[in-house]
C-alpha cells in the first residue's frame, strides 16, 4: 500500500453504517447517533471480542452433545437406527460411496471444527495484540465468513428426509437431538463470526506505529 | 451519489447526536454461552441418565444377532439393543453385551431371562415368523426376584410361558417322560388350560420332574387333592362294555398331553400353592387311585413253584386289590432239605377302609400297634390265609389271594419275623391240579370193558327187535292194504248214488217241487173255505148259496 495508511477514526470521525454519512465524534462518555438517519454510530463495534467469545464459548459448548447424540433417528420394518454425524460417514465410508462419505466429512466435521479453531486463533491473536501478518488474519477472516453457511448441509438433508420419509409402519426418520445441537453450533459460529471486528486486526499495527512514531 | 464540493471544510460537516448510554450492561451478552452450557449439560445429563444398565448373555451360539443392531425386546417394545459379541471362556459360548434403556434397572433381576427369538416351527406350533424379516431380537422376561443381577445365561429357546402370563405353575413327578415334551398341552376336562414348560431328570436318575403351568383362571381348578395324568395318544379299553376309546385331543395324540381332574368328594379342598409338587399318573385310574399312605408289610412263605408271580402282582381280598407283591425271595427250610420262597407283599389298609361305608369302621383305631396285631390274629385264627391263585389261565399270571378258609390247618401270625409272617395255604393252580388228578384216577377205575362188552350185547338185541318190526310193516302193507283200498271204492259208489238222487235236476226233485206246490194250493182251497165258513156259518147246514158272492 502506498501513501500514509490513515483510518475514519483515527480522524475523530464517524461513519455511519446505514446511510455512510459521515459525521464529527462526540464525547466518550456519549453515545453517537447518526445525524441523518438515526443510526448507532460506533468506530468499532462495541464489544467485539466479548460477544463473539461468548457465542464461541457457546457454539464449543453444543458441539459435543452435537457430535455425540444422534442427529437421526430411522425406523423401519427391518429394525430402528439412531445415527450420529460420525457414524453416518463411517457408514457411508464402509458401504462404498467414500465420496459422500467425504463430502459430508468437510461440511459437517472439518469445516465447524476449523471454523471453531480459526475464530478462536483470530480472537486470541486480537486480544493479545498480535502484530502478525494481518492481511493473512483477514483473508482467514473472509473464508471464515464466507464458507460459514456450508456447514447446514446435514442439517437440510436431515429436515428434508424428516419431511419426506413419514411412511407410517413401513419407515419413519425422525431428528434427534444432535441435529438441534449441531444447527445451533453452525448458527452461533456465524454470529460469533459477524460480531468479530476483523478491523481490530488492524488496530495493533497502527498503535506500533504510533509509539514508534511517538 | 453527489460528490461533496471539492473545496469542502471537514469542520464543516456534521456531528453526530449524542445521547445518552442505555443502561444494559454487555455483560448479558454472557447470557448466552450460559444458557448454551445449560442445554448442552442438559443434553449430557440426559444422555447420562437415559444410559441404562449393561448386562451380558451368555448364548450357545450368536446366530442372528449383530452388535449394535440387535434389539432388546419386551413385549415387542425396544428395551436395549446389542453392544458388542465376544467368544466367552475358552470359545465355548457366545458373550453378548447388552445395553438396556433405564426403566429396565429394576427388572434385572435373578429370575430374568434372555432368549434368542428365531423363526421356530416346533412341536405343533409356529413362532417368531416376524423375525423372518427384522432379523432377529433377544427377547426377555422380567422377573419378580428381588436379587439384581448382571450376567445372565440366555435361553436357548423362548419360554413357553412368560412372567406376564397370568397363572401357576406347578411340579410334577412321573417315573418316565411318556411321549411329553416342552409345550405339551394340559387339559382340564378335555379344555386346553396350560403346558408344560420343561422337563429334566431328577438327579437321583430316578424319575422325571415336569414343571407345568396352569392359566388363569383354570388354576384355580388345581386343588390339594387333584390328580395329574399322562393323556397322550389314545387309550384304549376293553370291558364288559365293550371297547373304549378315550383321548383328549388329536394334538395331544400327536405331542401327548397331561390331563388333570379332582376326584369327586373332595371339592372343598382349597386351591394348591404354586409349585406345589403332584404325582403324574400313567393314566387317568392310577391317578384317581387313594394314594397309598400307610403300607404294612407281610412276608408269606410258599413251597410251590411261583412261576407266573411277578414283583407287583396284586394281593386280592375276595376279588379287592389291597396290596401289591414286593419281593420274592428263596430259602431253605428249617431242615435244609427242601427250599420255599419268602415273598413279601405290601398291603395298604385304606384301600380296604375307603371302600367301608362311612361310619361303620371308624371305631378302630388304626394307629394301635398292640390292636392292630390282636385283630390279625384272630383273622388267622378264623383261617385267614393266603395263597397263590392263577388269575389268567391263558398266560399262567399268578396273584396272592387272602381269604378265610375256616377248615385249614390251624396257624398263627409269626410276629418275631421282619416283615411279620402270615400262614399259607395251597390253592390255586395247585388244588386245580390235584382235582384233575383225582378225576383221572377216578376214570382211571371204571370197567370200562365190561360195559363195552354189554354194550355190544344189548345192540345185537336191539338189531334183532329191529328186524322184526321191519317185517311186521312188510305184511301189513302186502295183505291189508287191498281190502281196504277195495272198501273205499265200494264206500265212493254209495256216496256217487246219493249225490245224483239229491241233484237239482233229478227226477225226484221235480216231483217233490210239483207234489209241494199241490198242497200249497190244496191250503189255497181250504182257507178260502175258511174265510167263506166265518162269514156264512150257515152254508154248513144249507150248503153254498148261489150267486151269494
Amino acid at each position: 500500500m502506498t501513501g500514509i495508511e490513515v483510518t475514519a477514526g483515527q480522524l475523530g470521525f464517524y461513519s455511519c453504517h446505514a446511510c455512510n454519512l459521515v459525521s464529527k465524534a462526540t464525547p466518550d462518555h456519549l453515545e453517537a447517533h447518526c445525524a441523518r438517519c438515526g443510526s448507532h454510530l460506533h468506530l468499532r463495534k462495541p464489544d467485539s471480542i466479548s460477544r463473539a467469545w461468548a457465542f464461541l464459548i457457546a457454539s464449543y459448548i453444543l458441539y459435543v452433545p452435537a457430535n455425540v447424540l444422534p442427529i437421526m433417528h430411522t425406523s423401519s420394518l427391518f429394525g430402528a437406527q439412531s445415527d450420529t454425524i460420525m457414524s453416518g460417514i463411517i457408514y457411508l465410508w464402509t458401504s462404498g460411496s467414500w465420496h459422500l462419505a467425504l463430502i459430508v466429512f468437510i461440511a459437517s466435521i472439518l469445516v465447524p471444527s476449523a471454523k471453531l479453531l480459526a475464530i478462536t486463533f483470530l480472537l486470541i491473536s486480537v486480544q493479545r495484540r498480535s502484530v502478525w501478518d494481518p492481511l493473512q488474519r483477514t483473508k482467514i477472516y473472509r473464508i471464515v465468513e464466507l464458507v460459514g453457511r456450508w456447514s447446514m448441509l446435514d442439517i437440510f438433508v436431515v429436515a428434508i428426509l424428516v419431511a419426506l420419509v413419514q411412511l407410517g409402519s413401513m419407515a419413519t426418520i425422525k431428528a434427534g437431538y444432535g441435529a438441534v445441537a449441531f444447527g445451533a453450533v453452525v448458527v452461533l459460529t456465524m454470529i460469533a463470526a459477524m460480531e468479530f471486528e476483523p478491523k481490530l486486526i488492524w488496530d495493533p499495527k497502527r498503535n506500533r506505529r504510533e509509539q514508534t512514531a511517538g | 451519489m453527489n460528490r461533496p464540493p471539492a473545496d469542502f471544510d471537514l469542520n464543516d460537516l456534521p456531528e453526530a447526536r449524542a445521547v445518552r448510554k442505555k443502561g444494559w450492561s454487555v455483560q448479558f451478552i454472557w447470557l448466552i454461552p450460559v444458557l448454551a452450557a445449560l442445554i448442552g449439560g442438559w443434553l449430557v445429563v440426559k444422555g447420562i441418565m437415559d444410559k441404562g444398565p449393561t448386562i451380558t448373555i451368555t448364548f450357545k451360539t450368536a446366530e442372528g444377532l449383530e452388535a449394535g443392531k440387535t434389539k432388546v425386546k419386551y413385549k415387542s417394545v425396544d428395551v436395549g439393543e446389542v453392544k458388542g459379541i465376544s467368544l466367552g471362556g475358552r470359545g465355548k459360548d457366545v458373550l453378548v453385551t447388552v445395553e438396556l434403556v433405564k426403566e429396565a434397572e429394576s427388572r434385572l433381576v435373578e429370575d430374568t431371562r434372555f432368549w434368542v427369538v428365531r423363526p421356530r416351527i416346533a412341536g405343533g406350533m409356529v413362532s417368531g415368523l416376524g423375525t423372518l424379516f427384522s432379523g432377529s431380537y433377544i427377547g426377555v422376561d422380567p422377573g419378580n426376584s428381588v436379587t439384581k443381577r448382571r450376567e445372565y445365561v440366555g435361553l436357548e429357546v423362548a419360554p413357553l410361558v412368560t412372567g406376564d402370563v397370568p397363572g401357576r405353575q406347578f411340579i410334577l413327578r412321573a417315573e418316565t417322560l411318556g411321549s411329553l415334551q416342552v409345550g405339551s398341552p394340559i387339559f382340564f376336562l378335555q379344555e386346553a388350560v396350560g403346558s408344560i414348560v420343561a422337563h429334566e431328570l431328577n438327579e437321583d436318575g430316578q424319575g422325571v420332574t415336569f414343571k407345568v403351568f396352569i392359566n388363569s383362571p383354570y388354576d384355580q381348578y388345581v386343588t390339594t387333592a387333584t390328580r395329574f395324568w399322562n393323556a397322550s395318544g389314545i387309550d384304549v379299553s376293553l370291558d364288559a362294555t365293550g371297547i373304549k376309546v378315550d383321548t383328549q385331543s388329536l394334538a395331544s395324540i400327536l405331542i401327548g398331553g397331561v390331563a388333570f381332574a379332582t376326584p369327586p368328594g373332595s371339592a372343598k379342598e382349597p386351591p394348591a400353592e404354586e409349585n406345589r409338587e403332584f404325582f403324574l399318573g400313567l393314566n387317568r385310574a392310577e391317578a384317581m387311585k387313594r394314594p397309598d399312605t400307610v403300607a404294612i408289610l407281610m412276608t408269606l412263605y410258599f413251597t410251590q413253584s411261583l412261576r407266573g408271580l411277578s414283583v407287583g402282582a396284586p394281593v386280592e381280598f375276595r376279588g379287592i386289590n389291597i396290596g401289591e407283591v414286593k419281593a420274592m425271595n428263596v430259602e431253605p427250610n428249617e431242615a435244609e432239605t427242601n427250599f420255599r420262597f419268602p415273598v413279601t407283599v405290601a398291603i395298604y389298609p385304606e384301600r380296604l377302609l375307603s371302600l367301608m361305608k362311612v361310619g361303620t369302621y371308624d371305631h378302630v383305631d388304626h394307629s394301635d400297634e398292640a390292636a392292630r396285631r390282636a385283630r390279625w390274629d384272630v383273622m388267622v385264627a378264623r383261617g385267614l390265609r393266603g395263597q397263590l391263585k392263577t388269575g389268567n389261565l391263558l398266560t399262567g399270571q399268578l396273584f396272592v389271594n387272602m381269604d378265610f378258609f375256616p377248615d385249614a390247618p390251624k396257624a398263627e401270625m409269626d410276629w418275631t419275623k421282619s416283615p411279620p409272617v402270615v400262614p399259607t395255604i395251597h390253592g390255586g393252580l395247585d388244588e386245580l391240579t390235584a382235582t384233575v388228578a383225582s378225576i383221572a384216577k377216578k376214570i382211571e377205575k371204571m370197567p370200562l370193558d365190561e360195559i363195552g362188552a354189554e354194550l355190544r350185547q344189548n345192540l345185537v338185541t336191539m338189531n334183532r327187535t329191529l328186524n322184526s318190526a321191519d317185517k311186521l310193516v312188510k305184511r301189513l302193507d302186502a295183505e291189508v292194504a287191498p281190502a281196504a283200498r277195495s272198501a273205499l271204492d265200494d264206500a265212493r259208489k254209495t256216496l256217487q248214488t246219493a249225490e245224483k238222487t239229491l241233484a237239482t235236476d233229478s227226477p225226484m226233485q221235480h216231483e217233490l217241487q210239483e207234489m209241494l206246490r199241490e198242497v200249497n194250493r190244496t191250503l189255497q182251497s181250504l182257507r178260502q173255505l175258511g174265510e167263506y165258513l166265518e162269514r156264512h156259518p150257515e152254508a154248513l147246514i144249507r150248503g153254498k148259496k148261489e150267486g151269494g158272492q
